[in-house]
């Protein structure tokens, strides 16, 4: 080891380290006591991260022949990257600058100045014996494949294919369903402004449909993701839809003739049937449709065949196969999407056992011009119209025995609810609410529209919706028993039509699918973004980047924006061809592995791959992101780690404990 | 299937027909009960709020004799105030150490101990919907109740949740109805069923207790319920006793008949009606009994079939899993 000059900076971070620790003396005491471990200059500053504050480090590296520098500050989540860079411009190898976290572990978390003092010098000094074993790394560069893969053709998967393919790059997108358009293509109207949710989404997917650079898959499903970022290798399984779709013109023969009606659970809600061969909607991207296997009574019986015989292209192929499709992509967008919560789990609602209670997404298509009623609000009956109306907020969410959260979106829509049912029936209107949430761009100006339409708004949760009348007024209609709590008593209010605004969730398969691409998720199983505030649409995994509610609960607007943002940040990462990765991360000793695979199926990115032939287990180097579970987990101490080796974290931890405080009185 | 049995004062008075039709049919379906000697009474829902650690030690005693039955630790209450009180009392001496001790000293002075967590209190609903199950239920049944349209009545007290387990929804609970439809009864949608129907309230303040039974009576009414089908000595009592004040009161004219569930599990066991106890209620049950010995017409035998309007919308069901 070359004598190791080190330089030691304490910044004050205003009075965030400063209001606790006595920085002056830290730096004092870094200077005279770590002399002897190579401590060469110790300074203090106001704010090292500062353009003046990183000149410092740099100057005093060519003035004092520094070749290690350690700079006590906040966590290196923040400033790693700074003071690197730093060190870099300065002629050091990056790799040989040591962060110490005397803010957010240290400042931040005590009170005792005396004590936050003597930890941030016993910090320092782990730093210090640490910063001693780095070695000079460098980055590894890899190249960035120009195609995405985007999963999900919601609004936030659409508008992400359309601004990478707009940028001329090759997008694949991958939809579970037979046409994309996701939840927006089931609404009628969008909230603030009421623009009809059809016209604004349908020429965004026509462009997705027709776009050279896109190549759609719906009726897939992503079932395989390999490699790394810049270096995918996603295996797509495509169901057949035995209709060719070379052929097809879309006519919908084949659907009107179908003699299988089904209730169609999915686009319509439950509140609509399909046919057994259909497409989920008239301006559906692909408009060739499927042929849903279970339903379809040729396969389940073996005879019928009436959309083959009537097509008038000859489009029908029952012999299709499903397909597995690989392709190569360089990054990946999630856009999932959310499930809405199954009201059914309150059963003191009523829904599926009173009639004339809905859901959310069933008004919508209640509500909606193209849906099963076409857009008359009625009674299940179909042809009743509601004489007053009551909207329950919340269901299934800001409740502990469903889902702490909120779920963003139930107060604007079920003020949507309230105009529309106004406008097109005259009814009365409850709104039943806990509290009224409306805070983005003029959000809170249409509550006040709606408020001066007339709708009450009682605040209290619903405690029961019920058919036992108790008293006059009340027979034959639904009751909605609930704690007024401005009024400070219990009210009954009877209605003939409930709309349960439910709440958001994640997909069912959320968690299934967050270890499909290595990603994780919240014990709720929304997916954990890399930084809540700073970083809200990438992931602690290269290459995988998330929009939209599979993040969690929001709105078109705020979904639109992370479509967009998730391919800006691709688009940047494509312009650059390569990608220079962190060199910290794990390597294994061949001949010192005895292939247990222990670590195989504890490495959270997936970077170990396993050598039958040869026995033993090797570090992608390209997935590894540095965690250093595996080289925690080798019985046989066989994986090493490079900016983690067993030295410099034995030597940091003696730091800490006592080598340089031996002297120090207690 | 062995049981410690705890009957309860009730049962020995007033409820003596759920006694008796408990009886009748634990044999036949397998079940024995081993009742707990020199039970004493569980305090019913006042001494709770008079002497907290006194009211505790009373029921702690019960479950301090019921530990030496030679049985598998599970204690049957087919009272829903009995099988409260032992089940809260169980599982708060399993989570209070300082408790369990108080209590032990009490008991000590009688030369008896409670070990916590030995007992396991369990509702005779319970044990017929879970331990029994609905397929062996159905199997004994040689008389369907066919033609009968039923009110299942859980009351107040069996579904409350958090002590030693929840065992059927407590706001929506349908174990009875799958029960009365392993009958071959036709439940009806009864939205009150876990209302309360007013406890002891008929000796505090009757217009209270009145207006509370009175809505019972008018949604049972209301769905043409034959019978109401209750697993409570408390809510049968003021069902069947308190009806004749509640059309004097509210000038309606009610006759719902308020039978245990045993009692109906024993008819369609076929078990003669004097051995269930019936014809101990005050609202005559033989009329609506009457119905079941008649050729059903078809009608009233299956579920109202709506006849649903072309332009009508599917309505879900219950079945989808959450």
């Amino acid at each position: 080891m070359i004598e190791p000059r080190i330089g030691v900076y304490v910044c004050h971070c205003g009075t965030n380290i400063a209001g606790v620790v006595d920085v002056a003396e830290v730096s004092k005491w870094a200077s005279e006591h770590l002399k002897g471990r190579g401590v060469v200059i110790s300074r203090d500053y106001k704010f090292m991260c500062s353009s003046l504050g990183q000149e410092l480090i740099e100057k005093d590296i060519k003035e004092y022949r520094l070749n290690r520098v350690v700079v006590a500050a906040c966590s290196p989540h923040l400033h790693e990257a700074t003071f690197r860079t730093a060190t870099k411009s300065a002629g050091l190898n990056p790799y040989l600058t040591e962060m110490v976290s005397i803010r957010e572990q240290d400042s931040w978390v005590h009170t005792d100045k005396i004590a936050a003092t003597n930890k941030a010098k016993a910090m320092i000094s782990g730093g210090v014996e640490r910063v001693r074993y780095h070695e000079p790394l460098e980055p590894l560069h890899v190249p960035i494949h120009p195609a995405t893969l985007v999963v999900g053709g919601g609004i936030a998967g659409i508008q992400a294919v359309l601004e990478l393919a707009d940028a001329g790059q090759k997008v694949y997108l991958v939809e579970r369903e037979p046409s994309i358009g996701g939840h927006m293509a089931q609404f009628d109207k969008t909230f603030p402004t009421l623009d009809c949710s059809a016209c604004i989404l349908t020429p965004k997917m026509v462009s997705v449909g027709k776009h050279p650079n896109v190549e759609l898959f719906t009726w897939s499903e992503v079932t395989n993701v390999e490699g790394y970022v810049g270096n995918f290798t996603v295996n797509i399984h495509k169901k057949a839809r035995f209709v060719k779709e070379d052929i097809c013109t879309g006519c919908s023969i084949c659907q009107e003739k179908c003699p299988k009606k089904v209730i169609d659970d999915v686009f319509e809600a439950g509140l609509g049937y399909r046919k057994a061969v259909y497409t989920p909607f008239a301006q559906a991207i692909p408009n060739y449709p499927v042929i849903d296997k279970e339903n379809c009574t040729y396969f389940q019986k073996g005879t019928c065949r009436a959309c083959e015989k009537l097509c008038p292209t000859k489009a029908i192929d029952f012999t299709q196969e499903d397909q597995d499709i690989s392709i190569q992509v360089g990054n990946i967008i999630l856009a999932t999407g959310y499930d809405l919560f199954d009201s059914r789990r309150i059963p003191q609602y009523g829904y599926a056992r009173l009639a004339n209670v809905f859901t959310s997404l069933e008004f919508e298509r209640l509500s909606n011009s193209a849906g099963p009623t076409g857009g008359k609000v009625v009674l299940r009956d179909g042809v009743t119209e509601p004489k007053t109306v009551g909207i329950v907020h919340c269901v299934g969410s800001r409740d502990k025995n469903y889902n702490n959260y909120c779920s963003a979106i139930c107060c604007m829509q079920s003020l949507k609810f309230a105009h529309l049912v106004e406008e097109r029936t005259g009814a009365e209107v409850y709104n039943f609410y806990i509290d009224i949430r409306t805070p983005a761009k003029d959000y809170d100006e249409f509550y006040q529209r709606v408020l001066e339409e007339g709708t009450i708004f009682i605040r209290g949760k619903v405690a029961e919706v019920t058919d036992a009348a108790r008293m006059a007024g009340e027979e034959g209609k639904i009751i909605i028993q609930v704690e007024d709590t401005l009024m400070g008593k219990q009210r009954r209010i009877p209605v003939d039509m409930v709309i349960l605004s439910a709440g958001l969730e994640p997909r069912r398969d959320a968690k299934a699918v967050a270890k499909l691409f290595g990603i994780s998720c919240s014990s709720a199983g929304w997916v954990i973004e890399k930084h809540p505030k700073l970083d809200p649409i990438a992931t602690m995994t290269d290459g995988i980047f998330i929009a939209g509610c599979m993040q969690g609960p929001k709105d078109i607007p705020a979904s639109v924006a992370q479509g967009a943002a998730a391919a800006a940040r691709v688009l940047g990462r494509i312009q650059q061809k390569e990608i220079a990765l962190e060199p910290i991360r794990a390597t294994v000793n061949e001949t010192q592995c005895s292939g247990c695979r222990i670590c195989n199926n504890m490495c959270p990115y997936n970077a170990i791959l396993f050598h039958e032939d040869r026995a033993v287990s090797e570090v992608n180097p390209a997935l590894c992101q540095g965690c250093g579970t595996c080289i925690a987990a080798c019985p046989a101490g066989a994986i090493s780690g490079t900016g983690f080796s067993n030295e410099q974290v034995m030597a940091q931890i003696e730091g800490l404990l006592l080598l340089n405080l031996e002297a120090e009185p207690a | 299937m062995k049981y410690g049995y705890y009957p309860g004062c009730s049962l020995e008075r007033n409820a003596a027909a759920y006694n008796v039709s408990t009886m009748a049919i634990a044999e036949p379906l397998g079940i024995e009960f081993n009742e707990i000697d020199d039970w004493n009474c569980c305090g019913a829902t006042e001494y709770t709020s008079i002497d907290l650690l006194a009211a505790y030690a009373l029921i702690a005693r019960n479950l301090a004799l019921a530990e030496q039955l030679p049985d598998n630790g599970k204690l049957v209450a087919p009272c829903s105030a009995c099988f409260l009180n032992l089940t809260k009392v169980a599982h708060q001496l399993e989570e209070e150490e300082t408790l369990a001790d108080k209590v032990n000293l009490a008991l000590a002075e009688g030369k008896l101990h409670y070990t916590p967590g030995s007992i396991q209190v369990y509702h005779l609903l319970e044990v017929i919907f879970n331990d029994v199950g609905l397929d062996n239920l159905a199997k004994k049944v040689v008389k369907p109740l066919k033609g009968l349209r039923i009110a299942p009545y859980y009351g107040c007290m069996i579904v409350r949740p958090g002590y030693q387990r929840t065992f059927d929804n407590p706001e929506h609970p349908t174990s009875l109805d799958s029960i009365m439809n392993a009958l071959g009864a036709f439940v009806v949608d009864f939205p009150m069923k876990a209302n309360c129907c007013g406890g002891h309230m008929t000796q505090i303040s009757q217009p209270v207790a009145l207006e509370m039974l009175r809505r019972l009576l008018k949604n049972a009414a209301d769905y043409r319920a034959d019978i109401i089908v209750t697993l409570c000595p408390m809510c049968q009592l003021n069902l069947d006793a308190y009806q004749e004040n509640v059309n004097a009161y509210f000038k309606t004219d009610y006759h719902i008949p308020t039978l245990y569930f045993t009692q109906l599990i024993g008819i369609a066991m076929g078990i003669p009606a004097e051995q269930l106890g019936i014809g101990k209620e005050l609202v005559d049950a033989r009329p609506a009994l009457a119905k079941i010995g008649i050729e059903v017409p078809s009608e009233e035998s299956v579920p109202e079939k709506k006849k649903h309007p072309k332009e009508s919308l599917p309505m879900p069901t219950m079945s989808k899993e959450d």
